[in-house]
């Protein structure tokens, strides 16, 4: 009897799988907030969606309210990854909230080709001269159409207690120190680093620093324009890269390796003092703090230096690869959502956002309020960069992104050259025509 | 389906009143025409926006270059088809996705009727067995999936902790981190996964093979492999024969435990079409890719699904039919 009733259920949940399947890729539609016709009415989302984030954003918005009367600031605070795919489902809708977060690249110059974004270049000039450094990622053909208000730059994050017991005096600054760090660090039994190359970005990140060092940021910006990765500059990057994989620095089984989530990641294999360092950007010690019980991470031992130089570069000396995040203002807000946007670049906005440890404040004025001492490293490093080129496979966008990264992650895997690296971005370009 | 159901009760209708006075046999055949579209139409209605619009959608959607917003303009006709079918990554996942389909059928079919025949037996503890094999099947897949993807790490996992205590090392990338064997290491945690179906439904197949038979074959003195040879296992091929049809459809459609266990990785060695799709779909927004995908994934587990109704299953409805 039991187990007819077994077969009963396992026949229908086969079937309702099976009913299932075919539907996968349905388009979904939504009704998640979405602008107002009433032009006093601002819709914000955002993702400090807990403690002290969450309630400084909410002040923010009662301050603006308080000096526009009439107008109302609706805000949506979610986890990241819901307020993504929410978004999506806005933009397919044409529901989009008035102000947003954007990231930039290729995915920034998708939305404002499909008519998604306001061309704030005029409304905000004077906002946009002060940042002006973080500008080009956000900007298309000219005009600009986000304000980053928080960007890092990827180096790497290290353990200064473990650097000491190889004997590690000094950070490397070259390719070929960073391979003696690499070696002191083996001759002491310690897994010199993590990467999560289980997520396929964060290896990509070895790639892409590879070319800002070997590709002058001219070349790459022609390649991308002319959707030609001919110059060698390319290959070699990936070479350079093969270089550092031979020798073997990395966690054991880093293929499958999840970048941040949970006690084997990359992330957490750092924070457990399990390997020296990682290739992060600047989140890590916010991430490492989550993924250690006393919520310290590496504490007083985090220790952070930039990704080193190449012999014979053609890229810029110093400069630094990184990206995050901007609002937006969506085609369709009322003229208060642009002036809300820059509220949120303000001086004063910006330097309590950074003294919260909510983010690398952009408007130079905050840069002060920066308490973490590893983080006002990065921050040093970032503001006396002469370029800070955007993570490549946000600047050119999901689908070249994606095979890019595929591709890198075939050659962590020992089953790519370099050049087919470039191959594949090469045909992932070609058919995004 | 149901369109010939409502004409064939017509008839049958019609038929029954053929003497009777029109009017009142109109009437009734009106009435039961209410009944049938009452009851259907919710089911009907359901099985149309959750199963027929997102399947036209995909149709639609694989005819067209699309990044996901924005309205569908960049009609491609059947470019997306090409370049789904000459993708490596794609066709080494529908051979990957036949792997799968044949050998969980190898591995689960002879275990299972081993188990089952075991587990049909007296015994002390029967019941706790029974229980013990198919709770992995009710645990959810995804749960099941990090719990492997935990024990299965490389050095500080479970099963590298233990191989490394009796001497042995595991591989350097970890089981799912090698190539050569993610996929047999996943092949072997769908097994774990699912033997439990196959298991239970034997064991309920079982339960139908009539006693007397058991009896008269003890009367002519078999032994027990002669009587599990002769009797049981051919009394049982109907229900390997559903239970193989299941086995195929899931295995085609498999996705959950791989995008836990691997994302379809190391170097595309575990991807199945339904991974492939999934990641041209949202993590490159390729959806008309995702869309050809997803038809092509619909094609095959339909062509297969109609071969083995037709060499296979057709055996057990036409012993129906004697």
């Amino acid at each position: 009897m039991r187990g007819a009733t077994a077969v009963a259920l396992g026949t229908t949940v086969a079937l309702l799988g099976a009913a299932c399947a075919g539907q996968g890729t349905g388009s979904q539609g939504g009704d998640d907030g979405g602008s107002s016709a009433d032009a006093s009415t601002i819709t914000w989302w955002h993702n400090s969606n807990t403690g002290e984030g969450k309630e400084y954003y909410d002040q923010v918005a009662a301050d603006f309210e308080e000096d526009h009367p009439g107008t109302t600031v609706e805000v949506s605070a979610m986890a990241h990854e819901d307020m993504l795919t929410k978004l999506d489902a806005a933009f397919q809708s044409g529901d989009a909230p008035d102000v947003f977060m954007e990231r930039g690249g290729g995915e920034l110059a998708d939305h404002v080709e499909a008519g998604l974004l306001k061309d704030i270049s005029e409304p905000a000039a004077d906002t946009i001269g002060n940042l002006e450094a973080y500008m080009p990622g956000f900007q298309v053909d000219g005009a600009s159409y986000a304000l980053p208000f928080s960007i890092g730059v990827v180096g790497f994050w290290y353990n200064k207690s473990l650097f000491e017991d190889a004997g590690i005096t000094e950070t490397p600054t070259t390719m070929d120190e960073l391979y003696d760090v690499f070696d002191k660090l083996q001759a002491a039994g310690i897994t010199p680093a993590s990467v999560g190359a289980g997520d396929k970005w964060p290896a990509a990140h070895y790639w892409y620093y590879n070319v800002v060092r070997q590709c002058a940021a001219d070349t790459l910006d022609a390649a991308i324009a002319d959707v030609d990765y001919s110059d060698p500059c390319f290959v070699k990057a990936g070479e350079t890269l093969d270089e550092t994989l031979a020798t073997e620095p990395f966690n054991k089984g880093f293929l499958t390796t999840a970048s941040q989530t949970g006690p084997t990641s990359a992330s957490g294999l750092l924070a457990s003092g399990k390997v020296a360092m990682e290739l992060a950007g600047h989140w890590e010690p916010g991430v490492m703090q989550g993924l250690t019980e006393d919520g310290e991470g590496l504490g007083e031992d985090t220790g952070w230096f930039p990704y080193p130089s190449i012999d014979g570069q053609q890229g810029t000396e110093g400069a630094q690869m990184g990206g995050g995040d901007a609002w937006a203002v969506s085609q369709d807000a009322p003229d208060v959502a642009v002036e809300f946007a820059q509220y949120l670049l303000s001086d004063e906005v910006q330097q309590g956002f950074a003294e919260r440890d909510m983010g690398l404040p952009t408007n130079p004025s905050a840069s002060a309020s920066v308490t973490d001492p590893s983080l006002a490293e990065l921050l040093d490093v970032r503001d006396n960069a002469p370029e800070i080129q955007l993570y490549l496979d946000t600047l050119l966008g999901a689908s070249v992104g994606g095979a890019m990264n595929d591709a890198i992650a075939l050659q962590f895997a020992g089953k790519a050259t370099p050049q087919d690296v470039v191959d594949a971005v090469q045909s992932a370009a070609d058919a995004d025509q | 389906m149901t369109d010939t159901a409502v004409r064939s009760t017509d008839r049958a209708q019609a038929r029954s009143a053929d003497r009777r006075p029109e009017r009142r046999g109109r009437a009734a055949a009106w009435r039961k025409r209410a009944e049938i579209a009452l009851f259907v139409t919710p089911a009907l209605a359901l099985l149309v926006a959750f199963v027929v619009v997102p399947v036209a959608t995909a149709v639609q959607m694989s005819l067209y270059r699309w990044k996901g917003f924005g309205p569908m303009v960049d009609f491609v006709g059947l470019r997306n088809y090409v370049s789904v079918l000459t993708n490596e990554v794609f066709t080494d996942a529908v051979v990957h996705n036949l792997i799968i389909v044949v050998g969980s059928i190898l591995l689960q079919l002879p275990l299972g009727l081993a188990i089952a025949l075991l587990l049909n037996r007296k015994m002390w503890g029967q019941g706790l067995l029974r229980t013990i094999i198919f709770v992995p099947y009710v645990l959810a897949e995804v749960i099941a999936g990090v719990v492997w993807f935990q024990l299965l790490q490389p050095q500080y996992g479970v099963i590298d902790t233990m191989l490394a205590a009796v001497g042995l090392q595991g591989p350097e990338q970890g089981f799912l981190g090698t190539p050569e064997y993610a996929l047999w290491t996943v092949l072997v945690v769908l097994t774990w996964k699912y033997l439990g179906l196959a298991v239970i439904l034997f064991l309920a197949g079982l339960q139908g093979v009539p006693d007397e038979l058991y009896e008269a074959a003890q009367l002519d003195g078999a032994s027990w492999w002669q009587v599990q040879r002769r009797i049981t296992v051919p009394l049982l091929g109907p229900t390997m024969r559903t239970w193989g049809f299941l086995s195929m459809i899931g295995s085609l459609q498999l996705f959950d435990m791989v995008w836990i266990l691997t994302g379809g990785g190391p170097a595309n060695a575990t991807t199945t079409m339904a991974t492939f799709l999934v990641n041209e779909g949202t993590k490159r927004q390729n959806f008309g890719i995702a869309g050809a995908a997803s038809v092509v994934l619909f094609v095959i587990a339909l062509v297969l699904a109609l071969a083995y109704q037709k060499f296979i299953l057709s055996r057990d409805s036409k012993e129906g039919g004697r």
